[in-house]
């Protein structure tokens, strides 16, 4: 059973669909009971990092989610879900992450290298360039389109953590993976067939 | 590389399409989550459901439609048509909708679109701005005012610095309708659109006007839109999504082709 932890971050509706559409079933919950008793754990999440994260700690979810990843279970943060696993972030003044990975999160660029104005959020399709073929992504190949919705991005703190980058005014780590965490900055809930794909292969890694 | 979005528009009113009689082969051409499906078969980046129901007690018929239609199609899904709380935010996100749009409720109380920001997020808020050209009384044009009701009501409000001035309340995205163009078929108002593009530094999303591909290409080129929004060329046929983004790629526009994308199973 997939736990989708539900810490009043945006609609995890789609996110449990998705995986019953691929054969996984999920529940969204809040129940560290639950959570304890997943084989995978998802942190999705969508808004503001500070919200986010005083969220987690009043639903006391921190301890779930360090216990998830300390039994080693397949770990999978979406989106902001993903940029909380980090040491800290710049956004709307400095806030404290997980610490769960070494890394920050910080505000994407105003302007490209070539001082070309870039529209923030970063929304819409963009391709993936794989670094590392971690299990989440097997039978997807570089070029693959996943949609994202960020104004802040990961920079992780050894290049090793990286699995896949995209373009967008800079490259940026739009994937991780270490052990069985794998934490994405696209939504795979809202990238059609590749995302399905992904999600699909999150529910079979053991 | 970031990709310009195809997003085609259906109007819903009391849970069913309005201008029903198009998609004349369809199963049910009538039922917004089987159109939903077909467009994102056809390789649709985004949807939006511009809900028209005028009765008070069907309001909640656009729920269910959300509801059914978030079951079945995994991508970004836009919701319009008499937002005016953050209740109805809030409900319309719950059932599952990624974005909402917010029109007029925004007009009548700007504040309504910071508050609504703060608390589900800049990525989920989308202003829609209905505009017209105003012409001065030398008869030559003087920029675009900002109206409401399907373009009767005008608010003297400038365009461009309302879209300005909604993108500092914490709006995520700009859909803009150009009034004069829009049901022409003549093409998108290129100036409007390039005006607001580059006063504001988040995406804009073109609407109002398409009648050819050609169309389309402007808005993304000359009118620097980062999305286009359709509702009679693709619902009538005129033309498939597919066809659309060819077109476009062929034009040099940077396109989300679906058929050909790397992908394995």
């Amino acid at each position: 059973m997939i736990a989708i932890i539900d810490y009043d971050m945006g609609n995890l509706r789609s996110v449990q669909k998705a995986f019953e559409v691929v054969g996984h079933q999920a529940v969204v919950t809040r129940d560290c009971g639950i959570i304890d008793q997943a084989s995978h754990v998802v942190l999705p999440g969508v808004g503001a990092f500070g919200d986010c994260m005083n969220n987690l700690h009043r639903y006391g979810l921190v301890d779930p989610i360090h216990r998830a990843i300390r039994d080693d279970k397949p770990f999978l943060g979406i989106c902001l879900g993903y940029q909380v696993l980090f040491e800290e972030s710049e956004e709307f003044g400095i806030h404290k992450g997980l610490g769960i990975l070494p890394g920050k999160v910080k505000a994407m660029p105003l302007v490209d290298s070539r001082r070309h104005a870039l529209k923030i959020p970063h929304m819409g399709w963009n391709t993936l360039q794989i670094e590392q073929a971690a299990p989440p992504l097997k039978g997807i190949e570089s070029g693959a389109f996943v949609y994202f919705v960020h104004s802040f991005y990961v920079e992780p703190a050894h290049p090793s953590l990286t699995c896949t980058t995209t373009e967008y005014g800079i490259s940026f780590a739009s994937s991780v993976w270490k052990g069985k965490v794998f934490a994405s900055q696209f939504h795979p809930e809202k990238s059609q067939t590749i995302g399905l794909h992904i999600l699909k292969n999150f529910g079979n890694w053991q | 590389m970031l990709t310009k979005r195809i997003i085609p528009c259906l109007d819903v009113k009391d849970g069913r399409v309005v201008k029903g009689v198009a998609f004349v082969n369809l199963r049910d051409a009538g039922d917004p989550v089987y159109v939903a499906k077909v467009y994102d078969q056809e390789g649709a980046d985004e949807l939006c459901f511009l809900d028209i129901t005028a009765s008070h007690e069907n309001r909640d018929t656009i729920l269910d439609v959300v509801v059914r239609t978030a079951e079945q199609v995994f991508m970004p899904l836009t919701v319009g048509g008499g937002i005016r709380t953050i209740e109805d935010i809030r409900r319309l996100l719950e059932a599952g909708a990624d974005k909402v749009s917010i029109n007029t409720a925004a007009v009548q109380n700007p504040e309504f679109v910071k508050a609504a920001a703060n608390r589900f997020g800049s990525q989920c808020i989308v202003v829609a701005i209905d505009a017209k050209c105003l012409t001065s009384c030398d008869g030559s044009a003087s920029g675009w005012g900002v109206f409401t009701h399907g373009g009767r009501k005008e608010t003297g409000l400038d365009a461009v610095a309302w879209a300005q001035k909604m993108m500092d309340y914490g709006a995520g995205e700009i859909l803009l309708t150009s009034m004069d163009r829009d049901g022409t078929k003549d093409g998108y108002d290129l100036g409007l659109t390039a005006a607001i593009s580059e006063g504001v530094s988040i995406p804009v999303i073109a609407s109002g006007g398409a009648g050819t591909l050609h169309h389309l290409y402007e808005a993304l080129s000359v009118g620097k839109a980062d999305a286009v929004l359709a509702a009679s060329i693709f619902h009538y046929q005129t033309y498939t999504i597919g066809q659309a983004k060819s077109y476009l790629a062929d034009q040099g526009v940077p396109i989300r082709q679906v058929q050909g994308c790397a992908f394995s199973a």
